[in-house]
């Protein structure tokens, strides 16, 4: 017996089973598998509870049963940490197909530890779909533990139990690899293990992801896939989680018991087929993943430079997607993050030794860089470094937290430490400079740990604004302009600044400042096709809610348009991408058996999307004043960052009939910010009415009632705004 | 290692390594379930093009679950317990040569057996060292 395996069936010895129930289930039908699994780890409860009908044709899946779940089990005052609070994952429907690519994800929803409210985050890995072939259409976990415990699901024999689990590692690198190795029969069976768990950073921020594994084959690894958006992770490890696992041998093609396999493999093969011709020459996914987006970012003015101050670099080249290609991704590796995506995204940098911290000298396999954490480590903390970028990344992932806040967080503290906000005395001794990559490694690993400045940063920066401003006595207005998150969540990797409609794209997400809901800013600022409030209310409309499908249905939204047909130019709406949304209508049709066109897609999105703006609100956010975004976001703060594109401005003010001639840059700063601010406004007037909202920013009675979301507690709730 | 080679300006259309193929494979003869492809240049055409796997193994680094394999004789084989029938190595075959069927789970592949050139009546196929 390998050394190995006897330390692990010490681990696995060292567990105490607190409670166990067995289940019989027979098959997923149509995309469902009819029930959902509910655990309370304050009492040890474990049920299945029905899936009604209504719940499909109301919430579809996903996302949508996720939030109804939630939105069912805590009431307007319940906080992150309550036990109450529930961690919810579910795929989808059409989650778990084989044929189609980027169709095994999961949706995390909870109530945000920096939100406050309800937040939804979208991950790959194996879990959601071997969930649902166990028998379980989603997992909704209540209560707290008392010591760490594991929820074990065993798809074929039959069982679920929690676990008290004390020996296992926390960290995810670890954890992934130990619960993979312990519940697999061998090194074949190890791809029908899944394990969800968050690192002990989660434990010691409130940005904390949830890493979901799944085993590659060829680089015989636990991979880690992110949910990484608000601070689900600390959720997560607050109920004393320490991991979930699920097993299922046996996934196939017809796994997910559609009605039309047939529609479904030839939407499937089609997109393969063009994937293999076309993304060599497109977006070079299968090469680089979604980092090919750093130097077109770069080109563009967008990439955030240094908090977001600028949108470009000359040392940006350093980060260039042909140098993760030729020195750190792994080439010709299937690296999809579920069976059948050949878009193949999942890039990993194998044998990466470590530089620095706990596991410093280890040889590890990394997932990604993805383009996110390319911008947010790299360039928006002034560094240009993609080995800095590329450790980063792993320990942001083993520790569970969030590649994009930490990025974004620190870029922040270092603006703020340039400004001379804070200092040494307050930072710990870490000279927090643009560019200073040992101090900012330190400080990940300052916040992974819950150690020194970095349990400050790990608060997030809506908590951080408030203590700089009120310990500190710092000037809360600036901090407000240069402080880059909405609604309590950190931006993601992209400047703003120059197109009002992708401001709108951040502002009015439903979850915060992340750019899943719509992407606008070639169409509006490059190729400009959407000049007016209306078409850019229309965009803010669609694209949202087009998105918002992807996850009540388990997939990825990757290869819908990082990949297109050849004729997409061509046809009336290039930006839709029209035959992939007729792929969806077909590979939703062949799971479900229903006959839906692609106006109804719209429809299911748009119950869900405003059944969560209404969550928001029982929650106590929800109207206009939380849309709102902080100015960096949307024009130059500074005469610096004026200056940098004075150009561009001077001419704007111009065209718009302001004599500036003789206006210093700070009149002009004040002049362009008045006029941005009251544009920002009027966008949200406008989309507020396309989405049928009030002016406030709440769905509107007769709009809720079309939708069939008119439950008599949503009514009640609305009917003090209308 | 053997494979199919082919000599399409033989082959009359007759099918009959379509229906071996099938049998072989699936134990029916059923063309549509066969790893060989006959089929008109086009339709006015009385000439046909031969569509069969050429062992070059392409499809073994875009599977995920490791069932594309190259065997001990090099031929490139599919591994039907490991494959979960995601069919990218059909969309990914740059000879087009890999097939789907409802009936079946995983894609159609030529096993190199050479079952098909024996029932060829006209010499159009035949195996031949890659």
């Amino acid at each position: 017996m390998s050394k190995i395996t006897q330390k692990l069936l010490e681990m696995k010895k060292a567990h105490k089973v607190l409670q166990k129930m067995e289940y019989r289930f027979d098959k997923v039908e149509k995309g469902y598998a009819n029930q959902t699994l509910y655990i309370n780890l304050s009492d040890n409860t474990i049920k299945s509870k029905p899936v009604t009908q209504k719940m499909k044709d109301i919430f579809t899946g996903g996302r949508g049963f996720g939030l109804w779940l939630l939105w069912n089990a805590v009431s307007g005052d319940t906080k992150w940490n309550d036990p109450e609070n529930e961690i919810v994952i579910s795929s989808g429907p059409i989650g778990g197909i084989t044929q189609y690519p980027g169709a095994g994800k999961s949706l995390v929803v909870t109530i945000s530890p920096t939100t406050g409210s309800v937040v939804d985050s979208n991950v790959g890995g194996y879990f959601g779909p071997l969930l649902k072939f166990a028998g379980w259409d989603a997992i909704e976990i209540q209560g707290k533990a008392e010591n760490d415990v594991i929820i074990y699901i065993d798809g074929n024999n039959g069982y679920v139990t929690i676990e008290e689990a004390p020996e296992e590692d926390v960290d995810s690198h670890l954890a992934a690899e130990q619960f993979t190795d312990m519940y697999a029969d061998n090194e074949e069976d190890k791809r029908n293990v899944a394990v969800v768990s968050a690192g002990q950073g989660a434990e010691n921020t409130l940005i904390g992801v949830l890493n979901f594994s799944f085993y590659d084959v060829k680089r015989q690894v636990a991979r880690l896939k992110q949910a990484g958006r608000g601070g689900t992770g600390s959720v997560f490890r607050d109920k004393k989680i320490k991991a979930l696992v699920v097993k299922y041998k046996g996934v196939k093609g017809d796994s997910n018991g559609p009605v039309d396999k047939q529609k479904i493999i030839k939407a499937g093969i089609k997109i393969h087929r063009e994937i293999h011709d076309l993304d060599k020459d497109q977006c070079r996914m299968r090469e680089v993943g979604t980092a090919h987006l750093t130097e077109i970012m770069n080109d563009y003015d967008l990439l955030p430079t240094m908090n977001y101050q600028y949108g470009s670099h000359p040392d940006a080249i350093k980060l260039h997607s042909d140098i993760f290609k030729q020195k750190y991704f792994t080439q010709n590796m299937a690296d999809g993050c579920w069976y059948g995506c050949s878009l193949a995204c999942a890039k990993g940098v194998d044998d990466f030794e470590l530089k620095t911290g706990p596991y410093k000298g280890q040889k590890v396999c990394v997932d990604g860089p993805e383009y996110e954490t390319v911008a947010g480590l790299g360039s928006n903390c002034g560094i240009f470094d993609p080995e800095f970028v590329i450790e980063g990344n792993f320990y942001c992932d083993t520790y569970g937290i969030d590649t994009i806040s930490t990025a974004t967080s620190i870029a922040f503290v270092m603006e703020c430490y340039e400004k001379g906000i804070i200092n040494k005395k307050i930072t710990g001794g870490l000279e927090l400079n643009f560019g200073n990559k040992e101090a900012a490694m330190e400080l990940i690993h300052q916040m992974g740990q819950g150690r020194g400045f970095g349990k400050t940063v790990g608060l997030g920066i809506r908590r951080m604004k408030k203590l700089f401003a009120e310990k500190y006595g710092q000037d809360p207005r600036l901090l407000n302009d240069i402080g880059m998150e909405a609604k309590g969540m950190e931006y993601s990797e992209y400047v703003t600044k120059e197109s009002l409609a992708m401001q709108g794209g951040y502002g009015l997400a439903l979850k915060g400042a992340q750019h899943d809901e719509a992407w606008l800013i070639f169409m509006d600022m490059v190729n400009k096709q959407i000049p007016t409030f209306e078409d850019k209310a229309e965009a803010l409309h669609y694209f949202p809610m087009f998105r918002t499908w992807f996850g009540l249905n388990g997939l990825c939204k990757l290869p819908w348009n990082d990949i297109e047909p050849a004729d997409n130019a061509q046809t009336d709406e290039p930006a839709k991408v029209p035959e992939h949304v007729q792929n969806y209508v077909d590979v939703f049709n062949g799971v479900t058996g229903r006959n839906v066109d692609k106006d109804d897609l719209i429809i299911q999105s748009e119950r869900v999307y405003n059944f969560q703006r209404i969550f928001n609100l029982k929650m106590g956010y929800g109207t206009r004043e939380h849309d709102a975004i902080p100015y960096r976001s949307v024009g130059p703060v500074t005469v610096t960052e004026y200056e940098s594109r004075a150009e561009r401005y001077d001419k704007q003010l111009k065209e718009l009939g302001y004599d500036i001639d003789g206006k210093s840059t700070k009149e002009k700063v004040k002049i362009l910010r008045e006029y941005r601010e009251d544009q920002y406004e009027k966008l949200c007037d406008a989309v507020y009415k396309r989405r049928g909202w009030t002016n406030n920013g709440v769905p509107k009675l007769e709009k809720v009632k079309e939708l069939g979301i008119d439950f008599p507690n949503v009514v009640e709730l609305i009917s003090r705004y209308q | 290692m053997k494979i199919v080679k082919t000599r399409p300006e033989l082959c009359n259309g007759c099918m009959e390594c379509m229906l071996a193929c099938s049998k072989t494979l699936y134990k029916v003869e059923d063309p549509e379930k066969s790893a060989i492809r006959v089929k008109k240049v086009d339709k006015k055409s009385d000439e046909y093009e031969i569509h069969v796997c050429d062992h070059c193994g392409e499809c073994i680094p875009v599977c995920n679950t490791g069932a594309t394999y190259k065997a001990n004789n090099k031929t490139v084989r599919l591994d039907r317990k490991k494959c979960v029938g995601c069919y990218i190595c059909v969309g990914f075959c740059p000879s087009n040569a890999l097939y789907y069927h409802s009936d079946i789970n995983e894609p159609i592949k030529c096993i190199a057996c050479g079952s098909c050139t024996r029932a060829c009546p006209t010499g159009a196929i035949f195996m031949e060292e890659k």
